[in-house]
């Protein structure tokens, strides 16, 4: 099962490469991986996917709570929780036909055309990963030239928050 | 306040942690701090002949005594020729601070000479690892390293230190803190009651119970409390090759290591018991052989301070998080609060069935199938002339199994081996280290002929501070270990297990002022080591022809159950 994994941690030099080398180390897998500060500057906040059976999830959340840099872990896919990830995918489109096309579907998905030239176009998307997933079938693969996805953020729903 | 330069603080802050001894070896990014240490005479420091030794000397002071021992390894070829050190410390959870040199700040990423990103190569081994910034910062981190390579699970830390932040001109305020708080590291100090509760109501209906006992007990000092709640339930304990020592080796109750090289009674008792109470021991597959065949009948209640060793390779009922010590004693307590007692008759039944199992296979070796001594008899020799008192460490092999298997270990932090990375070459250093420490105890190695020559320039070491260890080496002229398993499993074929050309040991030894003694037959074996351990000042290292041709036994048979053994070359369960 896919889960989404959120993580404080102290932001120190080393801190990330500790984790990203954990889930090398014990061979779990990482689907994508994000990492910004906090409003809190000596924090920053990482937000891992990962697909792994019960076993696997816990051993994960509990090896990253052994690392000393981390603060706080939590698996958001235990509770009700809010997914986002960002996507800017650019696009063969030298006709009439399928600018129009594109822009229809980018309507559909309320995606936004951020950047136009005479043969391409840019589109931003902002959704759960499924959604990008389906933006980019419904266009099929014909036309595009590269992608570009942030990976995912999440957050819990309700008053339920991450914090030291 | 008092100013000191970075090299100074250094060594004035293992001065004020309680350091005696530090184990290393100088190189240009450490001629700062090495100047520090030649002007004070608070710290003692050992200079090995390889930096290799300076890790597993500092690890065997830690396993000896629960404190972290120190290393100090310059950069580049210094810090990589400690990463087997560091490995084998973590592997095993021993708490263990290691400083390394590291070229200038600005140099940093510009493949300056003897540069090694340590903190990148030791990142997978190591519980914590620091690289000073700022000079000022120094006691605090290495006051952080004491902590937490102490507490909670124990394990070793790295401390790398640009050579720009120890310049002798640059002074500054030095205080040592008393202690330090990290908001993101908080070891646990005790059990869960209400978990408790249940293992307990388990243990008073358990029919067939074991206690399962691991290094944990070792190192979270719990051997008194594992005693006396073994003593109160009456059954039987096993302990893990990490564990022995942590109850009485001669105790009736103990029936042996359990594993791989486990006894037959052990491996028995465990695949048939319906409650395994298992004490700060991780599951670990030379342990437990196939998961899926472990233990089918058994409940298992686990205690580790290390959330991740539990249900990480086998499911446990009923979760324990807490220092073992902590938690026996309150489960002592409760267990002697209680209304019940485990019923006596269940007990005796048990313990008649795994009497039988002991009276069938226990602890057996044929003497009779080679003119050469036996490595076992050895072994047992070694226990009686040394009252199981002694503080053995060991190499890795054969040797290693027969010591964990012969040797009656009646007290705790007396066996040291590398039981998690199997190091060869740990066995030599770790002696020293132990005996620096301990000068009025016994202290052996006991090794191979191919692990004592993986750190066989310590004997260099040895003569320059006079530490009179006593190698005991099964001499089987071969890495019998390897040597077995090719025996098993690839028709004898002997690929590159045979060691040709082995040195004259006693000649060598000699060369290096110690005192060497041949023995090739068993009736002059038990004059000759009380002669040894008489010595009482000199390193003496007898060589001892043992049959090359002995094998390990009991073995289990590969992913099949724990009761799945092989128990001599024809025999199986
Ligand atoms: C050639 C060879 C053969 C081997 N054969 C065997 C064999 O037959 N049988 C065998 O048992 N091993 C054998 N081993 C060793 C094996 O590889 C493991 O090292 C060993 O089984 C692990 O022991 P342990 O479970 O006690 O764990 P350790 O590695 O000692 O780990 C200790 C556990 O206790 C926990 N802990 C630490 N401190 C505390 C505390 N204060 N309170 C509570 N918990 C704590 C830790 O979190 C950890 O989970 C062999 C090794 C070699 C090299
Ligand atoms: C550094 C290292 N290299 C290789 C091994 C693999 N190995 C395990 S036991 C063994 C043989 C050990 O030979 P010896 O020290 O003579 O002991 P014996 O088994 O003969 O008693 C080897 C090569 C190891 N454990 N450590
Ligand atoms: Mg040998």
């Amino acid at each position: 099962m896919r889960h989404i994994i959120s993580v404080l941690m102290e932001n120190e030099p080393g801190a990330l490469s500790r984790v990203v080398g954990l889930f090398s180390q014990r061979n779990f897998n990482i689907e994508s991986l994000t990492v910004a500060p906090t409003e809190d500057e000596t924090l920053s906040r990482l937000t891992v996917t990962t697909i792994g059976d019960d076993r696997v999830v816990e051993q994960i959340t509990k090896q990253l709570n052994k690392l000393i840099d981390i603060v706080k872990v939590v698996d958001l896919t235990e509770g009700d929780h809010l997914e986002r990830e960002l996507m800017m995918i650019k696009m063969k489109a030298n006709n009439g036909t399928v600018r129009a096309e594109i822009k229809r579907t980018a309507d559909i998905f309320r995606g936004t055309i951020i950047d136009v030239t005479p043969n391409t176009f840019t589109v931003q998307l902002v959704g759960a990963s499924s959604k990008l997933d389906a933006f980019i079938e419904a266009l099929g693969t014909a036309n595009i030239m590269e992608v570009v996805r942030s990976g995912v953020s999440g957050i819990a729903r309700g008053e339920k928050v991450l914090s030291v | 306040m008092e100013l000191l330069s970075g090299a100074e603080m250094v060594v004035r802050a293992l001065r004020d942690e309680g350091v005696k001894f530090i184990y290393g070896y100088p190189g240009g990014a450490l001629l700062h701090i090495y100047d520090a240490i030649f002007t004070q005479d608070d710290v003692e420091h050992i200079l090995v002949r390889h930096e290799q030794a300076a890790t597993h000397m500092a690890d065997a002071y830690a396993r000896a005594t629960g404190k972290a021992g120190v290393a100090l390894v310059t950069s580049g070829p210094g810090a990589t020729n400690a990463v087997t050190g560091i490995a084998t410390a973590y592997m095993d959870s021993i708490p263990m601070v290691v400083l390394t040199g590291q070229v200038m700040s600005h140099l940093i990423g510009e493949d300056a000479f003897q540069e090694t990103d340590m903190i990148g190569v030791s990142r997978p081994i190591v519980k914590h690892s620091f690289s000073v910034q700022r000079p000022e910062d120094i006691p605090e981190i290495i006051k952080k390293a004491f902590h937490i390579a102490e507490s909670g699970r124990p394990g070793p830390v790295v401390v790398d230190i640009p050579k720009d932040m120890t310049t002798p001109t640059e002074r500054y305020e030095y205080e040592y803190p008393k202690s330090v708080k990290m908001r993101s590291y908080n070891p646990i100090s005790k059990g869960h009651s209400g978990q408790i509760k249940k293992a307990v109501d388990m243990l008073l209906a358990a029919k067939r119970p074991v206690i399962y006992a691991g290094g944990g007990v070792i190192m979270g000092d719990a051997s008194q409390e594992l005693i006396a709640l073994a003593k109160e339930l009456g059954c039987p304990v096993t302990n893990t090759l990490m564990g022995l020592g942590g109850f009485p080796g001669t105790d009736p109750q103990f029936i042996g290591m359990l594993g791989m090289h486990g006894s037959y009674e052990a491996n028995m008792a465990m695949h048939h018991s319906d409650m395994i109470l298992a004490v700060g021991a991780r599951f670990d597959d030379r342990v437990t052989n196939g998961t899926d065949k472990f233990c089918p009948t058994a409940k298992i209640v686990h205690i580790d301070i290390d959330p991740a060793s539990i249900s990480k390779t086998i499911k446990a009922d009923v979760p324990i998080v807490g220092p073992a010590q902590a938690v026996l004693k309150e489960m002592l307590e409760q267990l002697q609060a209680a209304k019940s007692t485990p019923s006596a008759e269940s007990l005796k039944t048990w313990w008649e069935q795994i009497e039988e199992w002991r009276g069938r296979h226990g602890g057996r070796y044929n003497t009779n199938d080679s003119e050469l001594m036996k490595p076992q008899q050895v072994i047992e020799m070694l226990s009686k002339v040394t009252n199981g008192d002694a503080y053995v460490c060991s190499d890795v092999g054969q040797h290693q199994m027969f010591a964990a298997q012969y040797y009656k270990f009646n007290k705790p932090n007396r066996w040291i081996n590398s039981g998690g990375l199997g190091t060869m070459g740990f066995g030599l250093p770790a002696a020293m280290g132990v005996k620096l420490n301990f000068p009025d105890e016994e202290v052996v190695c006991v090794t191979g002929e191919g692990s004592i020559q993986m750190n066989i320039q310590e004997l260099s070491t040895i003569s320059q501070y006079g530490i009179p260890v006593k190698v005991i080496c099964l001499n089987n002229q071969s890495l019998g270990m390897v040597r077995q398993w090719q025996d098993m499993n690839y028709e004898s074929r002997h690929s590159q297990s045979y060691m040709k050309s082995l040195p004259d040991f006693v000649k060598l030894v000699e060369s290096y002022g110690h005192v060497g003694i041949k023995v090739e037959r068993y009736e002059d074996l038990e004059g000759a080591m009380r002669e040894a351990f008489a010595m009482k000042d000199r390193m003496v290292f007898m060589d001892i022809a043992v049959d090359p041709f002995e094998h390990v036994y009991p073995m289990q048979v590969p992913r099949g159950s724990m009761r799945d053994m092989w128990l001599s070359k024809t025999e199986r369960t």
